[in-house]
């Protein structure tokens, strides 16, 4: 489905709005909690751009393209949970990268 | 990036699904470092060692060969592979670690057996039945595979009559108490690190060690287990002057070591983000994860000296 005709210069975006019901389906997904605050992502030892908050981000609105184009920063994850110990939300943040993992090597998430 | 990920999930999965382990090696090795200590089959109360201190030097090889591939085009084929080896396993043909590297492996459960004994804790073992406990795999997403292996693992704790488990390292603790109970209705096994288990009973003080130690917490200890004062209380108890890097207990830094399978390069760069972090406070290093141990070890290449608790334990308590 389409966000709609891009404005000119801007990216087109394809959302797909049962993503994040989908990763819901696989197991405890809370990333919806996440309140984008970038803690998680100053305190990543690998120190992913887009790992882990862009991603999550990207899940709960349902833009598929870009979680599937993050396919190799979520299976970079080392799990450590260095950005859950300071989550002011308190985000399962381990667990949501690990269900996106499980819904990209099925054939829903790799088409 | 290596392989495609998709084939290597793909065969770590079909490993568990099909050999029990996702890196399948003979029981006769893997229960080797068993054989001079007399241990009970089975028991309310078993070591359970979920085979990872084993494993760690074939995951080593295979790395090995990983990085070897990597840009030829032996590495497109990764997707025959993953079909050749449902029919037979290929991790003995691809992963051959020395008879030092498996030696060293098995010292640890060794060590951990010798000290549950000197703490006075009555204990048996599986042996052919102590079954890699799944995480990799589980890491890695492959939930129903990892739920159907939880299930084998509870139905032989049942069998044997177990109601505890020691465990070794922290990957078996955290499947064990963390994820098998979310996996296997009902399971009811209590699962303590042997850690926790000597801090509670506490060891003969039989040589007491000096020296000073900087401590790596392990990520899953720290951050899931709350497994952070045990370690510390047991090296000072044998004598250590335990010190802390600047990140420790709760924020611990990672090895690096769960991505080395994927991503070995990255892999890398945390471990020596880590070991320079480790080496500025002691020369001498404490771990208690196999996969730390050896992830940290490489990236120091002699620089930072590294042993596992047990080990250091171990001669504490001269056992």
């Amino acid at each position: 489905m389409s966000a709609g005709a891009p404005n000119p210069g801007t990216a087109r975006l394809v959302v797909r709005p049962d993503l994040a019901a989908e990763l819901h389906q696989l197991g405890d997904f809370d990333a919806e909690a996440c309140m984008n605050c970038g803690v998680c992502t100053a305190t990543c030892p690998l120190g992913i751009d887009v790992l882990p908050r862009r991603v999550l981000r990207d899940a709960v609105l349902g833009l598929d393209d870009r979680v599937r184009a993050a396919g190799e920063a979520v299976f970079s994850c080392l799990l450590c949970r260095a950005c859950e110990a300071d989550c002011p939300a308190g985000v399962h943040i381990s667990e949501d990268v690990r269900l996106l993992r499980r819904w990209l090597l099925t054939e829903e998430g790799s088409r | 990036m290596s392989l495609p990920v998709r084939d290597v999930a793909g065969v770590l999965a079909d490993n568990l699904r099909l050999r029990g382990s996702v890196l399948p090696v003979s029981a006769r090795r893997a229960t080797r470092w068993a054989r001079d200590l007399s241990l009970p089959r089975g028991g309310e109360t078993v070591l359970y060692t979920g085979m990872m201190y084993q494993l760690v030097p074939y995951i080593e090889r295979l790395v090995a060969l990983e990085q070897r591939l990597d840009g030829t085009p032996l590495a497109r084929l990764s997707g025959l592979a993953r079909r050749l080896n449902r029919l037979i396993s290929l991790v003995p043909l691809a992963a051959r670690p020395s008879r030092a590297e498996r030696a060293e492996a098995d010292r640890v459960p060794a060590a951990v057996a010798r000290l549950l004994r000197a703490a006075g804790v009555e204990f048996g073992y599986l042996y052919e039945d102590d079954l890699y406990a799944g995480a990799l795999a589980h890491d890695l997403g492959a939930d129903s595979t990892v739920a159907a292996h939880a299930r084998r693992v509870a139905a032989i704790f049942a069998r044997y009559g177990v109601r505890e488990v020691v465990t070794i390292d922290p990957h078996t603790t955290y499947m064990l108490r963390t994820v098998y109970p979310r996996l296997v209705s009902g399971f009811d096994v209590r699962v303590r690190s042997y850690l926790e288990v000597l801090a509670e009973r506490g060891l003969p003080r039989a040589a007491p060690q000096a020296g000073r130690v900087v401590i790596h917490d392990s990520c899953l200890y720290a951050r899931a287990e709350n497994v952070i004062q045990a370690p510390r209380d047991l090296l000072a108890a044998a004598g250590l002057t335990v010190t802390e890097p600047g990140r420790t207990r709760e924020r611990t830094w990672c090895c690096g070591g769960p991505a080395e399978a994927l991503y070995p390069d990255k892999a890398a760069a945390v471990a020596a983000s880590r070991v320079a972090q480790l080496r500025a406070v002691a020369p001498d290093c404490v771990t208690m994860c196999p996969i730390c141990l050896v992830n940290l070890r490489k990236a120091a290449n002699g620089t930072l000296r590294l042993r596992d608790i047990s080990e250091y334990l171990r001669e504490g308590a001269a056992c």
